[in-house]
């Protein structure tokens, strides 16, 4: 049996066997969460149960949590009840015109985005540094009392850089402007408190969590506008239309329950991995940069870009090694452009192309960083033995 | 229902990607009868092709490759650097793209540009060869 080493848990990870043992049980319970008899009610109550343990993670009330079927799905709502004009639409028709997110979110805030740009409103994308850090300055300049929303990831899933959503949205506040978080990457990794962030919109998802796929959430602020996404029933308080998915949000429920127990001794754990995967790559092999921001940033994410040597080929040659990571070159994207937020921070098309990501997880070890690290010198010298390229010309754009 | 196989690509480019035939290890010491480059690392691959010529006879004797470029980009000019051995340049010159995608057992429609690739950089080596032997060919 060949070794296999997972290390893309920014793409999705594993079920934690509690989630799993959790997620079977519910299988028994058929009913549907919105009749009002036995069955029903049963289903019912595991919902709550998990509503209360999500809100309670991230300090909302149960009341405040709305699940949605993923993390898209959540922040599609929130970018779609700005454009709504229907006169049942529960939004308040804002005169405000304009919406600021950043240059490196996830693409399902950017295409929402750009819809709302075609649909009247004013997109503004705000640039980031080289850690890929929101430049402040360039936000309060952009900043007015037409802004209507205000959406910034609080960590990133290429780089991990996060950022400080308290300024950011409390700046959105002082000039009227609702705020909204991407914290898909976040949650379950670093602590995130919505009433100290203040945030109006907060997206979470499960499977990035060790919970199961097709299941996310939305907290919205008590008292601020909202419009459904999907339309037509009265569950989620008629915010959110469609049979429920109990075993999926019991599945949530009890990822975020494990969160609670181990995300604090998780962190330091990842933090020693990353180091050891760091310093492994930085010995072993030449002409290297990392990416992101040196210490704001996820416990498990680790960017690197490798001189001479094309993203999808590392990925494939490590995967056949049973090494899994993701890469931001544009040949394993299914598009001819690298990786936005590597070029939003300036990265060369190059250095982009030549980008790998590395997320480790709750049970990855330090063998197997060596292993990652032993593997890893031999795919680059390999990949690097038939480039066209000559090495350490490729740095940073200047 | 048929079994889709763990690896992203079809076996033979796998094997193609795994084990690359005839790349250019070193260039200088090659001693090309005809040398094509194309492509941008700017989009994520660049392609040099050189090739040997029996010029007696007009046929392509060796030819050797390397990339900075995805698993298609090697899989598909390894194959192509395989086939053109022993065809006259004119037949060389006539292989599709198309072609090399069939030998591989196929390539996903978004990959296929990267074979494009090696196919462009052969017709560059042998535009190459004309050129520096003073040969004028309408292809």
């Amino acid at each position: 049996m060949k070794r296999k080493v997972y290390l893309d848990h920014n793409a999705t990870t594993p079920l934690h066997p509690e989630v799993k043992r959790a997620m079977t049980e519910a299988m028994e319970v058929f009913g549907n969460p919105s009749s009002m008899h036995s069955f029903g009610r049963q289903a019912h109550r595991l919902i709550d149960d998990a509503r209360e343990k999500i809100s309670s993670f991230i300090g909302g009330k149960p009341e405040d949590i709305v699940f949605v079927g993923s993390g898209s799905e959540a922040n599609n709502t929130v970018f779609n009840l700005l454009s709504c004009t229907a006169k049942r639409c529960e939004a308040p028709h804002t005169k405000r015109r304009q919406v600021i997110t950043s240059q490196i979110e996830h693409p399902c805030i950017l295409e929402a985005a750009g819809c709302l740009g075609e649909r009247g409103m004013e997109v503004a994308y705000l640039p980031v540094d080289k850690y890929g850090k929101i430049d402040i300055a360039k936000y309060e300049g952009l900043i007015s009392e037409n802004t209507a929303l205000v959406s910034v990831m609080m960590a990133n899933n290429e780089i991990g850089t996060i950022q400080d959503i308290k300024k950011i949205g409390g700046i959105a506040h002082k000039h009227g402007a609702m705020f909204h978080t991407d914290a898909i990457q976040a949650v379950g990794k670093i602590p995130v408190d919505v009433k100290d962030l203040a945030v109006d919109y907060l997206s979470l998802s499960a499977h990035k969590i060790y919970g199961p796929k097709g299941v996310g959430a939305l907290y919205v602020s008590p008292g601020v506008p909202f419009c459904p996404f999907i339309r037509g029933g009265h569950q989620e308080r008629g915010r959110r239309a469609g049979t429920e998915n109990t075993v999926g949000i019991v599945g949530f429920g009890k990822a975020v329950e494990m969160r609670v127990k181990e995300m604090d001794g998780e962190s330091e754990k990842l933090l020693s991995l990353k180091s050891r995967l760091k310093a492994g790559i930085e010995k072993n092999i030449k002409d290297i940069e990392f990416n992101g921001h040196p210490s704001d940033s996820l416990p498990g994410t680790l960017n690197v870009s490798f001189d001479a040597a094309e993203g999808e080929a590392i990925l494939l040659y490590l995967d056949l090694e049973g090494v899994a990571v993701s890469t931001g070159s544009a040949c394993a994207s299914g598009s001819l452009d690298p990786s936005h937020v590597l070029i939003a921070t300036g990265v060369s098309e190059e250095r982009a192309h030549g980008s790998i990501r590395i997320s480790i997880g709750r049970d990855n070890t330090e063998e197997e960083m060596d292993y990652t690290v032993e593997k890893l010198a031999f795919v680059i010298d390999k990949t690097r033995n038939m480039s066209t390229v000559g090495r350490g010309a490729h740095g940073k754009k200047a | 229902m048929e079994k889709k196989p763990e690896w992203v690509y079809s076996d033979k480019v796998k094997d193609h990607f795994m084990n690359p035939r005839n790349v250019l290890a070193d260039e200088a010491a090659y001693n090309a009868d005809g040398r094509g480059i194309v492509g941008n690392i700017k989009c994520g691959d660049e392609m040099i092709v050189a090739i040997k010529v029996d010029k007696a006879k007009g046929v392509i004797t060796d030819c050797r490759w390397k990339t900075y470029g995805c698993a298609s980009a090697i899989a598909s000019t390894s194959m192509l650097s395989e086939m053109v051995k022993g065809r006259t340049l004119e037949e060389a010159y006539k292989i599709t793209a198309k072609e090399i995608v069939e030998e591989l057992g196929g390539l996903p429609g978004h990959k296929v540009h990267c074979s494009v690739l090696g196919h462009d950089g052969l017709r560059a080596a042998i535009d190459d060869y004309y050129r520096r032997n003073g040969i004028k060919k309408s292809l």
